[in-house]
């Protein structure tokens, strides 16, 4: 029992990582609140079925182009859309909340509910860790969660949009006295937020179903997360993943599956009352509460 | 040639300002129109209204115009946005079907003790949340109808997922056709009224700087629960009167329609007009009805509608029909 509630927990830690880094890393550039954020993971799962069973591509293929596609989505959504409302955070809450809705909502007319579509895992197999069996699946989720948080933590310290990232993050108006362009930065972060909610999706989709349900739970896990550790902070967005995703395997060993969401909102409630700028944020207190 | 577009107020409605409108009956009609032809309308469409299903898509349309209210007045007032009008809505719905159920108290006082008592209630929930401001206050308020939804799913309190059946109905029609719209009315002008008096002021003046406010040594805070008690009272009215219409309350009554139809219909007809969101209400809500058969599509088409007018439209009805009311424009060369 506790070996499998520490591996299961970890496991659950670095699934809340993967959904959460994307919309941490475009608030923490751009100031933007991606309320779409669980639409665009759930409209990537759904392309990446679509050109795997429809138009039978590759496997790998399919996923890859889903997440490219999802990442141009992104930025298209800043370029077109975001920038005519920069920072009225009124409409632009309520554009990105809108449009993840619009998307949501078509998505499940088109029948994506329930258990009626789902991708295969990259390999079917089970593997003992220490006694306990845990499927192939999600090993390469544990695997690949940490990939990609190393990647990024070396794309923003070591390139040059990366290091531009950072800078704009840390103060905008320094950022444009050295010739960053701010929207070419919000767009492009966007872009990378959305393609990592992608891949977060092709990793994690083949353990459940694509279902349009899922968007507002990814949503609420990811900006649980992105609370507790404070937004904009990707150390605090490790730390938060694991709390969460620890108290979340416990509450379900012990209470029951329902509580799994509730764990993750009351972790939203309780720090937003009490620590607002979460654990690890480095916001200005004024900027967020008065 | 550079030109420009340049506003001039109409004649007459600098004639009749003050006391001046008394001169003629003219004046007086152009003074009074806007609000005593709309109020008419409302007072008489439900006896023009003869099925039943019209008269559902009215009430139903009062009820999204209470929750389109609330939503403009806490944005107004307080300068916040909620994504979670639901919060409300639930509490009242939840409130009087208990109070019905298990108190046996009739509808016409589970009314007013839901409305009063769950706001007090609503109020106690959101105010820890109240100094937060912006992406988080609409984070909180987007959280509270989802975690109430799944509290009781998983604890299967309240009838659960099944819900509450076997409330009690409204004692006639005519109650239930007339209640909900005169409230609605009352609640808009009262509502504007209060916004025009000092306090109003200090509560407008918190939405555009409440650092300045605050300077001033007055407790924002205060006001801020005030106008969050007055918004949740109106979610909860709603709640309640749609409770014992359909004498059931299940777990939609915190259901994201009733966050996001709200919005829209405050975006339509123009934020911070407390009567623009009213308005918009009477157009959309009819207009979704109309394409109900269309299941949940009609949420994509409503939600890009309100992509689109916050883009490129922000300015709302409301805001439009009292500029051309009020004012000629005319180009005239720079």
């Amino acid at each position: 029992m506790l070996r499998s509630i520490l591996i299961y927990g970890l496991i659950n830690s670095i699934i809340l990582a993967l959904t959460a880094i994307g919309f941490s890393l475009t608030y923490g550039i751009s100031r933007v609140a991606n309320f779409a954020h669980g639409a665009l993971y759930v409209l990537a799962g759904f392309a990446a079925w679509v050109l795997f069973y429809r138009l039978g591509l590759n496997y790998y293929l399919a996923l890859f182009l889903a997440v490219v596609m999802v990442a141009l989505i992104g930025a298209a959504l800043y370029r077109f859309a975001l920038i005519r409302v920069r920072g009225m955070p009124i409409s632009e809450i309520i554009v990105t909340f809108a449009l993840g809705t619009a998307l949501l909502e078509l998505l499940r007319f088109f029948g994506l509910f329930g258990s009626n579509y789902g991708l295969p895992p990259l390999r079917r197999a089970t593997l003992q860790l220490s006694g306990v069996p845990v499927d192939f699946q999600r090993v390469a989720v544990v695997v690949i969660g940490v990939v990609l948080i190393a990647a990024l933590w070396l794309f923003t310290h070591y390139t040059k949009v990366g290091l531009a990232f950072r800078a704009i993050a840390q103060d905008e108006q320094a950022a444009m006295m050295v010739g960053i362009d701010p929207d070419r930065m919000a767009t492009l972060s966007l872009g990378l937020g959305s393609a990592l909610a992608a891949i977060a999706a092709v990793v994690l989709l083949p353990l459940g179903y694509i279902a349009a349900e899922s968007g507002t739970n990814i949503l609420v896990y990811a900006i649980a997360v992105c609370i507790l550790g404070g937004l904009e902070s990707p150390a605090g967005v490790i730390v938060a993943s694991l709390l969460i995703g620890y108290a979340q395997i416990l509450s379900v060993a012990y209470f029951g599956p329902h509580y799994q969401m509730i764990v993750a909102l009351l972790a939203i409630l309780v720090t937003l009352v009490f620590r607002p700028s979460g654990l690890f944020g480095r916001q200005k207190e004024l900027e967020e509460r008065v | 040639m550079a030109k420009r577009r340049e506003r001039i107020d109409r004649p007459i409605k600098v004639l009749s300002e003050d006391i001046y409108a008394l001169e003629s009956v003219s004046r007086m009609i152009y003074v009074a129109a806007p609000s005593v032809f709309p109020i008419l309308f409302l007072l008489l469409l439900p006896l023009f209204t003869p099925s039943l299903y019209m008269q559902r898509v009215l009430i139903l349309t009062a009820v999204y115009a209470l929750l389109a209210l609330s939503w403009d007045f806490i944005a107004v007032a307080t300068g916040l946005v909620s994504l979670g009008q639901a919060l409300f809505f639930g509490v009242g719905a939840y409130s009087a079907a208990i109070l019905n159920l298990h108190f046996g108290l009739p509808p016409m006082v589970t009314l007013v003790v839901s409305t009063l008592g769950g706001a007090a209630i609503a109020t106690a929930l959101v105010a820890p949340c109240l100094p937060l401001r912006g992406i988080y206050f609409a984070m909180t308020t987007l959280v509270y109808p989802l975690l109430l939804a799944r509290a009781i799913e998983a604890t299967a309190v309240l009838g659960g997922t099944d819900g509450l059946v076997g409330i009690a109905s409204f004692p006639n029609v005519w109650v239930e056709r007339y209640l909900v719209l005169v409230f609605v009315l009352g609640a808009t002008f009262a509502l504007r009224r209060l916004l025009r008096t000092d306090f109003g002021l200090v509560m407008r003046s918190i939405s555009d700087n409440d650092q300045a406010v605050r300077a001033s040594a007055i407790n924002i805070t205060v006001y801020k629960l005030i106008a969050v008690y007055l918004a949740s009272a109106l979610g909860c009215f709603a709640g309640a009167y749609f409770t014992h219409l359909y004498m059931f309350v299940g777990l939609s009554a915190f259901s994201l329609d009733l966050s996001i139809l709200p919005i829209a219909c405050a975006v339509i007809g123009g934020m911070g007009t407390l009567v623009g969101p009213v308005l918009g209400a009477f157009i959309l809500v009819p207009l979704a009805e109309m394409v109900r058969d269309l299941g949940t599509l009609r949420i994509v088409f409503y939600s890009l509608l309100l992509v689109a007018l916050v883009l490129f439209k922000p300015e709302g009805l409301m805001n439009f029909l009292h500029r051309k009311y009020q004012q000629i424009e005319r180009w005239v060369q720079v």
